[in-house]
């Protein structure tokens, strides 16, 4: 195997964190609804904490797609 | 990607350092401008009854005092000015960067630009610390814990503590730099599909509606990215202004 095709198959692998960001920004959200509907007077003062947790979720997967465009570009 | 290239427009070389006046330069001139105008523009007529470039100028402080006042206290309110300048910078560079027709280029998709913002603020956080708690500031790395703990905690804490200039400047840039690389994708997908004639150049409307779809999705982004740095900002401040008492 050459070294250029090598080099996409370890960007695919790379982008594979993403499963785990999708899955994670899925419960976050979801959790964070499921929670506001029982309880809508609370759900305002939720907001930001629900951000704080998507970022740092949303973090997680983009350090793979970082990894990707490294291996990809350099 | 021609988008994200950084292209000289006035040379200028100092001592060996290039110091050149580049398109990025020009676009983060343009976003500071862009801000600078439109909120003199909005406090300008100071009517009671607000106009609309007021309203939205008052909605923006309003809503960047209250995101300070919930993240870091009242006392969080001192560093208003830093938080609300920094959270308009980085609101208005996505945003710009959204308008096809002038050619924009998104500052914050470059990594410099967003990791020299947050080391900015990370080493104001420690300066903050270290004024207001002198050497007590570094409590922040010992949790409140059975001290056998801490032998496993305090390294954690430090390695934690240690990329939050990262995760915050990374976050950014990747937000910015993948969502612009899906909305070329796509438009390569218009092109490519419309090019081909016959049947395909029909299908070509699918990848078209797909561009507006993820447009919208950006533009939500560009406002979410640029909410969370600010709000992450207060977090860390609120951080050293009150140590582990929240």
């Amino acid at each position: 195997m050459d070294l250029a095709s090598a080099k996409m198959i370890g960007a695919g692998l790379a982008s594979i964190a993403l499963i785990g960001a999708g899955v994670g920004i899925g419960i976050i959200f979801g959790n964070y609804l499921a929670g506001a509907l029982r309880n809508p007077g609370a759900a305002q003062g939720q907001f930001t904490n629900l951000l704080v947790g998507f970022a740092l979720c949303e973090f997680t997967g983009l350090l793979g797609v970082v990894m990707a465009f490294i291996i990809l570009f350099t | 990607m021609e988008q994200f290239e950084v292209k000289p427009i006035v040379p200028l070389h100092i001592g060996g350092l290039d110091v050149s006046f580049t398109n990025a330069s020009l676009w983060m001139c343009i976003v500071a401008a862009t801000a600078a105008i439109f909120l003199t523009m909005g406090a300008s007529s100071r009517r009671l009854v607000p106009t609309r470039m007021q309203s939205i100028a008052e909605m923006s402080y309003v809503f960047v005092a209250d995101m300070i006042r919930s993240a870091a206290g009242t006392e969080g309110l001192k560093f208003f000015p830093f938080v609300f300048t920094l959270f308009m910078f980085v609101l208005f560079s996505n945003v710009l960067g959204l308008f096809p027709l002038i050619h924009p280029f998104t500052v914050t998709s470059h990594i410099i630009v967003t990791f020299s913002l947050a080391i900015f603020v990370f080493l104001m956080v420690i300066v903050v610390g270290l004024a207001r708690h002198g050497l007590h500031f570094l409590v922040i790395f010992a949790p409140s814990v059975p001290w056998p703990m801490l032998i496993l905690l305090i390294p954690i804490e430090i390695v934690s503590f240690l990329s939050r200039p990262i995760s915050l400047s990374v976050r950014l840039f990747a937000n910015m730099l993948a969502g612009h690389t899906m909305l070329y994708v796509f438009g390569t997908f218009v092109i490519g599909l419309a090019a081909a004639g016959g049947v395909l150049s029909v299908v070509s409307i699918a990848p078209l509606l797909a561009i507006v779809a993820v447009t919208a999705l950006e533009v939500l982004i560009a406002f979410l990215q640029a909410y969370v740095f600010a709000i992450l900002t207060c977090i860390y401040l609120n951080d050293a202004l009150n140590l582990h008492d929240h």
